[in-house]
């Protein structure tokens, strides 16, 4: 007995030592640096995000990330902002929720990142917004419109980028009341706070004029339950609070039972070389663009199509040059936009930049909006994105944005339109770092 | 005796766990955390397959059902953590007996595909009723705070690792006795000839609900804690994979051995970053890396299967006796 309790102690104790070891061994790999701040040394910068480049999100969404870190390496290609460099380490979450926990606590305790970069999703983001800010790391541009980042009493360290659901949703529905006043709403959308976002800045605008509004869990592709439902409500209209692959779904469905009305999508479901992608390969190449020809949809930033604007233009040389790889869309631009964002705030933020110093820069409006169309809503009560939207509506294939921007408050109050002029790459002085 | 000399072992382990947990970093506390819980997981599992031999791919929904309880009475309903935990043990042991009860009446590759089913089912509740079990978003479990008295710089990851090293002992402890105990030799004889056991006056159909009833406790707990360690129960934490990949975790650790569970808790929280770290140094793309942890996998189940067929604890234990370390383990020692 006693022998035999032995060997089994020996053999428990063995494992635990190896156990121990190994830990031990795949430890510290992260950049402490020479500075007080973590992930800032002398020379560099480390920020982190996680972001879906596998799963049912990752059509479209995977190339976001990759575009953020050529406008990055583009970036320090010129210098780096304040001398250093910004290296962006981002993580595949798979839109699974439990994988985004486990890649954050990874990025924050491993990589020993300065600040979460533009984590995508709603779903994921929200399961470590608590994590994020009772660590005090900056969580910065989330690159998800969920009106929940702006809390900044609950959140301060949570800035929200691009423009809030709740908004956008408001600003498509003073459109279709202003437009199409006597016709029939159905509203398909994500079942989570994106899509219950866009919903309830729909309802407040449009109210009884939404005769039908169904649901979808992302994962599950069969929609075809709701969109009939929808078309036999008799709707005229049909608003997607939907991610591409689900515009796309929603779209084949409606083609196949015959359901025509007037498509509008959210901005986040709208890029046509996302979403003819996506149409092409569910229906084996016999769809194609043409299924969302004529949807209205908006826009923070400028349409992509539009080469002259000066944005663009750098967009698209940078693309060409570290991430051709990539279709040139609008996944692309919004990475390289965020991206934009962040390195702003780093230069406001000063030469011997901390967490908090960043934090201020953005509480204290320093940030202008760049790319965007609209000015930042960040504030020190504030941490909403950009203020508005911009009308646009599919034609051949490209997104062409009509009208003046719009901006709003998430609820109540008017929508007014802003006519400031969008600013030039070069008045920013970010681009040309060293400047 | 028995009582008393796995007493000791536990306590000798906690103390080892302590030392360990104080100097390793935040995430690797983090990580000895992932360990804990899936140690709970597969020693359940290990019990119910190497010592009774029924196979089971619906361990990942067990868990899952441990940790929607926990999330639903500490998040929902403000429960302190111990009486959750508990009560995630018993609700898991409930469901498992039922599944247990099914399970008895299966052979084979029809148990295998009952519990498969039970394993692709049983997380589609959470989209059917997402008022109650909140979709795909899952139910979000606040963190749980260190006690005071550890002072205000006590990281949380270290708590984290002490709750699950402490619900892992507790299956240890309960395991390694029942092993040992009539229970135990009954579960094998049942294993290993029905017929005989039947003759013996076993009563088989009650033993193997037994087994699943044990085994599915044990998943529960680890369900649980891996709610409270990862603040979140989500339907993506409970996916067939997880269920064929606690399987994998057996069989490469050993089957039917409690360490050979260690050794498969650490390779399943570490075979995704050695794949990770691969991927990395010979910067493959994106789709081949999202891809290599899975056939990672396979590749050392085949290798394992094929170097040593008994796991790394029966490897080990080969390796031992060559060395002459110590004697050849009897049958009836480690049951495998």
């Amino acid at each position: 007995m006693t022998r035999s309790m032995r060997r089994r102690g020996l053999a428990l104790a063995g494992c635990l030592a190896v156990a121990a070891l190994l830990a031990a061994g795949c430890g510290n790999t992260g950049d402490d640096g020479g500075s007080s701040s973590p992930g800032v040394s002398d020379t560099t910068v480390t920020i982190g995000g996680h972001t879906p480049l596998t799963g049912p999100a990752a059509p479209g969404y995977s190339e976001i990330a990759p575009a953020a870190k050529a406008f990055f390496d583009y970036i320090n290609a010129q210098g780096g902002v304040n001398g250093r460099k910004i290296k962006y380490v981002y993580k595949d979450d798979g839109y699974n929720p439990t994988k985004t926990v486990s890649v954050v606590r990874e990025l924050v305790l491993q990589n020993k990142v300065f600040a979460i970069f533009n984590g995508l999703g709603t779903p994921t983001h929200t399961k470590v917004v608590d994590y994020l800010n009772t660590s005090k790391v900056p969580d910065l541009f989330v690159a998800s419109g969920c009106p929940c980042w702006d809390d900044a009493k609950s959140h301060p360290f949570t800035y929200g980028w691009q423009t809030s659901y709740k908004i956008e949703g408001r600003i498509l529905g003073d459109y279709i009341k202003k437009n199409f006043a006597d016709k029939k709403v159905g509203v398909f959308y994500q079942d989570d706070d994106f899509g219950q976002g866009g919903l309830d800045g729909l309802k407040e605008e449009l109210g009884d004029q939404i005769v039908a509004a169904k649901p979808y869990q992302p994962g599950n592709t069969d929609v075809a339950p709701q969109i009939t439902a929808i078309q036999k409500a008799k709707a005229d209209i049909l608003v997607d609070f939907t991610i591409p692959a689900y515009t796309a779904l929603g779209q084949l469905v409606s083609f196949k039972v015959g359901f025509k009305p007037q498509l509008f999508i959210s901005n986040v479901g709208a890029d046509p070389i996302t979403v003819g992608g996506l149409l092409k390969s569910f229906s084996k190449g016999k769809a194609d663009t043409a299924l969302i020809e004529g949807a209205y949809t908006d826009g923070y930033l400028p349409s992509v199509a539009d080469t002259s604007n000066p944005w663009i233009a750098l967009f698209k040389k940078i693309h060409d040059q570290y991430d051709a790889k990539a279709p040139f869309d609008g996944n692309v631009e919004y990475g390289m936009a965020a991206a934009y964002t962040f390195a702003a705030a780093l230069k406001a933020a000063g030469d011997d930049p901390t967490r908090q110093d960043v934090i201020d820069a953005l509480n204290d409006g320093k940030v202008a909006p760049g790319p965007g169309l609209v000015p930042y809503r960040y504030a020190e009560d504030d941490h909403g994105g950009f203020a508005g939207t911009q009308m646009g509506r599919i034609t051949n294939g490209k997104i062409k944005l009509f009208g003046t921007p719009l901006t709003a408050e998430p609820s109540g109050g008017p929508i007014s339109p802003y006519d400031k002029p969008q600013e030039t790459p070069e008045d920013t002085g970010v681009v040309n770092a060293q400047s | 005796m028995t009582l008393a000399r796995n007493f000791a072992i536990t306590l000798a382990l906690a103390l080892a766990l302590l030392v360990i947990s104080l100097a390793l970093t935040p995430f690797n506390n983090l990580r000895l955390a992932s360990v804990a819980y899936y140690f709970t997981a597969l020693a359940g599992l290990t019990m119910l397959t190497g010592l009774n031999g029924q196979i089971s791919l619906g361990h990942g929904a067990l868990m899952a059902v441990g940790a929607y309880t926990v999330a639903i009475l500490v998040g929902r309903d403000g429960w302190a953590l111990v009486p959750a935990l508990v009560a995630a043990t018993v609700v898991t042991a409930v469901v498992g007996s039922l599944v247990g009860v099914v399970a008895a009446r299966l052979r084979g590759p029809y148990l295998a595909g009952a519990t498969l089913a039970f394993a692709v089912g049983l997380p589609g509740l959470a989209d059917r009723y997402p008022d109650a079990f909140g979709g795909q978003n899952g139910l979000i479990i606040p963190p749980p705070q260190p006690p005071s008295g550890l002072g205000s710089t006590f990281p949380l990851e270290r708590w984290e690792a002490w709750i699950a090293c402490a619900a892992a002992l507790l299956a240890f402890l309960a395991l390694s006795n029942l092993q040992r105990s009539r229970v135990g030799r009954v579960l094998r004889a049942v294993r290993d000839d029905e017929v005989a056991a039947q003759l013996s006056g076993l009563d088989v159909a009650r033993t193997q609900i037994t087994a699943f009833v044990v085994s599915a406790a044990c998943a529960g707990l680890a369900g649980g804690t891996l709610a409270v360690v990862t603040q979140l129960a989500a339907p993506g934490a409970f996916t067939l994979a997880l269920s064929l990949s606690l399987l994998t975790g057996i069989v490469l650790g050993g089957l039917g051995s409690l360490p050979g569970a260690l050794w498969g808790a650490i390779v399943l929280v570490m075979l995704p970053t050695w794949s990770d770290d691969i991927a990395n140094s010979f910067s493959l793309s994106n789709d081949v890396q999202s891809n290599l942890p899975l056939a990672l996998y396979g590749v050392v189940l085949m290798g394992v299967i094929v170097a040593a067929p008994e796991g790394i604890q029966g490897a080990l234990r080969r390796l031992g006796r060559r060395m002459g370390l110590r004697p050849a383990m009897s049958h009836e020692e480690e049951g495998s």
